[in-house]
């Protein structure tokens, strides 16, 4: 077990190589530079320009630029952001932290709905409650984010129940530190709607389909001519069998907890590092693309890591070495 | 062979003997189970009613893609009435309305005047399917009435006309992403699950690069390359190849296990022992039992893309003005100020949830289909 952790953390270095070189040359390959704006200000002379392009390294060929960067990288130097100039490590710091924040809470909430609702629907597989959520569940997965986004901050500002947009209101610094808590938890009320809906539907079509399959085994049908009540035989034997594959996805979920909300953060405009992303990518702001893609390519991989473990730590049926 | 043996036993007429003796080939078992699977019929049927929309746009538009009436620009959608003050009418009709208060884009209607609903009217010009001129449209008024059944834009365009249009690169994006996306995941995922080892070891590390990134993060770096001014077909070509390099990462992944699981069978030893090269042995053994599985995956694959598609372009970074999408449609909504006097341009988002809800639902009743542990007799 622990050798297999220790193979895969090894095999993560040639990966996130991979990763790097294909986000730099993604990034190279688009055409104009963060400069291109500035050049075109009859205000800037050409001799800033040039001395703006040697301080962030641009006038160096693109392989020491690229070595520059990994460089830095490891000791957690992701360089400096032209637009915001500060060191990209503080920008996507806070925005971090507002992601996962976000994605925590709208995780929570889908994982607590889904797992009743699945055991539910398959208790009553084909009755008219199981077919109206099996139906809405197919809507909430096709359903796009940024189109229940939408729709949401429409129906907020028609009933004034919720802020529109955003994390915090206006008077949020003069608030009392709970005031502050309360003021961040009323603006999540619509991203944790769209992003929890989205969560509950495939955890809880999920959960149906593996609670129907455990239902359908030997052991269920020896307990129930054991005599036990149903509640028990659901309760205790079957919910239990059902719920592990639920481990894996488990760990998955914590690999998407950085891209799950990248659309919605723009559509609600949550200072997220989706949002980050989207603004970086429109001003060519090279260091902060590169660092967010390379944090949430991390993420999704220890992730997928955390799956692996936990599958094996939980079924005694898979080995390795 | 049973079937065959209980004949035998209990003699029955000729008919029935006829009917008990008939085989069922894969395909008429695959059709009955999906004909019992309700939800899939009723996503199949969406599907086929959306692609007849894509295929004569032109013709089943009252309008034309980039026609504009800029009097009446964030226009309400105008629904056709049997009733008003004059009393009831059997054929619809609507009333003309002008523009009473600009700020607030307020329209009022003049109930003096009915203009009739008609079938196969004169109308804007276009080229069906490109090629043929005409003039003709499904539905639509006579002048100067406007029949807007989803509101219009800022400039006034027909806003069901352009969902029209819309579909056909929304609904077809899909369908070619999985076409270039199934080949290519076939073939890697053929040989690196043939060869095995460390191939396969390379290979796979390789397309766990792809995987490894977040889907949107990378889709939205990939079309922020796309240079800016290559036109409207271009673009789509491109947002396809980007949705493919996305998608065949993941396909390869699951080929390559079935083609590992596959590869041991005693047909394969017998390939391999008759002495045919390994390319024929992937191409013309393996890689065809896996159709149905691809089948299934294309359209569980395909919303994906539309969902890609749609987002890109809400974001700007996919198809562009004039051209629409049912995602650059939405772009417009995207303002708070319009959305909240304009709530109609959020139209075009129910088609994308209809189209893939359609396609979900047509998939999950063809996976049950064609897969015989799924049949429930």
């Amino acid at each position: 077990m622990v050798r297999h952790v220790a193979r895969r953390l090894l095999q993560l270095i040639p990966m996130l190589l991979g990763i790097t070189i294909i986000s730099f040359i993604i990034i190279q390959l688009s055409p104009g530079d963060f400069l291109a704006e500035i050049r075109l200000n009859p205000i800037v002379s050409q001799q800033t320009v040039d001395q703006m392009r040697a301080n962030f390294g641009l006038d160096q060929p693109l392989h020491v630029q690229y070595f520059r960067w990994v460089w830095n990288a490891v000791r957690l130097d992701f360089g400096y952001s032209f637009a915001f100039q500060v060191p990209v490590i503080w920008l996507i710091g806070s925005r971090l932290l507002n992601s996962v924040i976000l994605n925590l809470v709208a995780f929570a909430v889908a994982w607590a709905l889904a797992i009743p609702l699945g055991i539910y629907t398959a208790k009553r597989q084909y009755s008219a409650a199981d077919n109206s959520l099996s139906f809405a569940a197919y809507v909430g997965i096709s359903t796009p984010t940024f189109f229940s986004g939408l729709f949401l901050l429409y129906w907020a500002f028609k009933t004034g129940w919720f802020p529109i947009g955003g994390m915090t209101s206006i008077d949020h610094d003069f608030l009392s530190s709970w005031g502050k808590i309360l003021d961040v938890a009323h603006h999540m009320v619509l991203p944790v709607l769209v992003l929890g809906v989205f969560g509950v539907a495939g955890l809880m079509r999920q959960m149906r389909a593996n609670l129907l399959e455990v239902l359908r085994h030997d052991y269920v049908r020896t307990a129930r001519s054991k005599g036990l009540s149903e509640r028990v035989v659901v309760n205790k034997h079957a919910v239990r069998n059902a719920i592990n594959p639920l481990i894996t996805i488990f760990g998955f979920s914590l690999g998407g907890l950085l891209g799950g909300s990248a659309i919605l953060e723009n559509v609600l405009g949550w200072p997220g590092i989706g949002k980050l992303l989207v603004d970086a990518t429109i001003q060519k702001d090279l260091y902060v693309v590169m660092a967010s893609l390379v944090i949430g390519s991390v993420t999704l991989v220890v992730g997928n890591l955390i799956a692996d473990i936990l599958l094996v730590a939980s079924d005694p049926r898979i080995r390795y070495d | 062979m049973a079937r065959a043996v209980v004949g035998a036993i209990r003699p029955a007429s000729d008919a029935e003997a006829a009917a008990s003796q008939e085989v069922r080939t894969p395909g008429q078992l695959a059709w009955r189970q999906l004909r019992r699977h309700r939800m899939a019929l009723i996503g199949g049927a969406v599907l086929v009613v959306l692609y007849f929309m894509a295929t004569f746009a032109e013709f089943l538009a009252p309008y034309t893609l980039d026609y504009s009436d800029r009097v009446r620009f964030f226009h309400p959608p105008v629904i056709p009435k049997f009733v008003d003050a004059q009393g009831v009418s059997l054929r619809p009709f609507v009333h003309g309305t002008t523009l009473t208060d600009p700020g607030l884009r307020t329209y009022t209607a003049d109930p003096s005047r009915r203009y009739y609903v008609r079938l196969l009217v004169q109308g804007e010009p276009y080229r069906m399917f490109g090629i043929f001129p005409s003039r003709r449209h499904l539905f639509g008024v006579d002048q100067p009435g406007r029949i807007f059944l989803m509101g219009t834009d800022q400039e006034g365009r027909d806003q069901f006309s352009r969902i029209l249009y819309g579909s056909r690169i929304s609904m077809s994006i899909g369908l070619l992403a999985a076409a270039v996306t199934i080949p290519i995941g076939l073939v890697y995922g053929g040989i690196s699950g043939y060869y095995g080892g460390r191939v396969d070891n390379i290979m796979m590390r390789l397309s766990e690069i792809i995987i490894a990134f977040p889907e949107f993060y990378l889709l939205l770096t990939l079309a922020a390359v796309l240079p800016p001014a290559v036109g409207c077909t271009n673009r789509f070509y491109l947002i396809t190849l980007i949705l493919s390099f996305i998608g065949w990462a993941g396909f390869s992944r699951i080929i390559r296990g079935i083609v590992l699981a596959l590869k041991e069978q005693e047909y394969v030893l017998a390939a391999k022992a008759g002495g045919l090269d390994d390319f024929r042995i992937i191409v013309r053994h393996i890689l065809p039992q896996t159709s149905s599985f691809v089948i299934v995956v294309a359209t569980l694959g395909i919303p994906a893309a539309i969902l890609g598609e749609s987002g890109l372009s809400f974001f700007g970074f996919g198809v562009q003005e004039p051209c629409s999408s049912w995602g650059n449609l939405l772009t417009k909504a995207s303002s708070l100020p319009t959305l909240i006097l304009s709530p109609w341009l959020l139209f075009p988002g129910m088609f994308i949830i209809a189209a893939v809800v359609a396609f979900n639902l047509f998939g999950d009743g063809l996976r049950d289909a064609l897969d015989p542990r799924h049949r429930t007799g």
